[in-house]
């Protein structure tokens, strides 16, 4: 595990690379999901009050 | 192609098939990501190689989101539609982000490999400028108030540089640079292993479907809110 982790000594290069592209894409995710669902209910419930 | 492209039947159509395609996405990155971590260190470049499998899918996907932000900006400004505006409209956050992880990961392997986080050669420099060319088209998107207006503005922005596309592309082979040549998709086959090339696929095949699933996502979100600015416009 401890040799996994160490990454032949490029874990200061592997990790980062690896941590930042998961954050990126997830924080993504994130954001296109909410604006979504934001959009999805403000329709929705503009759309039953004037039907 | 255009009876699918009014937005009513985009939003009939494309809602089923985004779950399906962020199911694909999910488990080409999952066996991408075990076959990448328990493929062996290459010898020259050691447990770096690993950085391959999230570097060079983010820059053909950013790459490739560039292509379709043009085209669809073109099919908008000559058809005038409106779904193709919005299609190149949302393309382009999602591009600019895999840009940006493609030069971050790029510097994260150009330092240990190359002995610098960033040279100024023509790869890194015209793929820098692709990152500039995605914030200046949505700069100027969100400069001009009138959507129409906006719209062909910003398609001329991006047909015009869809011209770094090819420069990206040619660029290893342009001029001399410390960037690699094409290795992958080349006359005579790839140049890497097949225990790199593998990992290297699914990850690659795994960030166009989560980009695809995004992109979808994104058109059906603008054209609610369009459809929702449409309906308060109507009611005051």
């Amino acid at each position: 595990m401890k040799e996994f982790l160490d990454m032949g000594g490029y874990a200061a290069f592997v990790w980062p690379a690896y941590g930042v592209s998961v954050a990126g894409i997830v924080v993504a995710i994130v954001i296109v999901w909410r604006s979504y669902a934001k959009a999805k209910a403000r329709l929705a419930a503009l759309e039953t009050r004037r039907p | 192609m255009f009876a699918y492209a009014n937005p009513k039947r985009f939003l009939d159509v494309s809602g089923p098939i985004v779950p399906w395609l962020a199911t694909a996405s999910a488990v080409s990155l999952g066996v991408g990501l075990y076959l990448g971590f328990t493929a062996p260190p290459d010898y020259q470049q050691g447990d770096t190689v690993r950085i391959m499998f999230i570097h060079v899918p983010a820059a053909w996907t950013a790459m490739m989101a560039y292509a379709l932000m043009a085209l669809s900006a073109a099919i908008g400004l000559i058809n005038r539609h409106p779904l193709a505006d919005v299609a190149a409209k949302t393309a382009a956050p999602l591009g600019a982000l895999f840009t940006a992880l493609a030069l971050i990961t790029g510097s994260l392997w150009g330092k240990p490999m190359w002995g610098a986080w960033w040279v100024w050669d023509a790869r890194l420099t015209s793929f820098l400028l692709l990152l500039f060319l995605y914030l200046g088209y949505i700069a100027l998107w969100n400069a001009i108030e009138d959507e129409t207006r906006a719209a062909r503005a910003t398609a001329i922005l991006a047909i015009v540089g869809a011209v770094n596309l090819p420069i990206i592309e040619f660029s290893v082979e342009w001029w001399s640079t410390l960037h690699q040549g094409e290795s992958i998709l080349r006359k005579g086959g790839p140049l890497i292993a097949s225990v790199f090339l593998w990992p290297l696929a699914a990850m690659a095949l795994g960030y166009t479907l989560l980009f695809f699933t995004l992109w979808i996502v994104r058109i059906r979100t603008e054209i609610l809110n369009r459809r929702l600015r449409a309906l308060q416009m109507g009611a005051a």
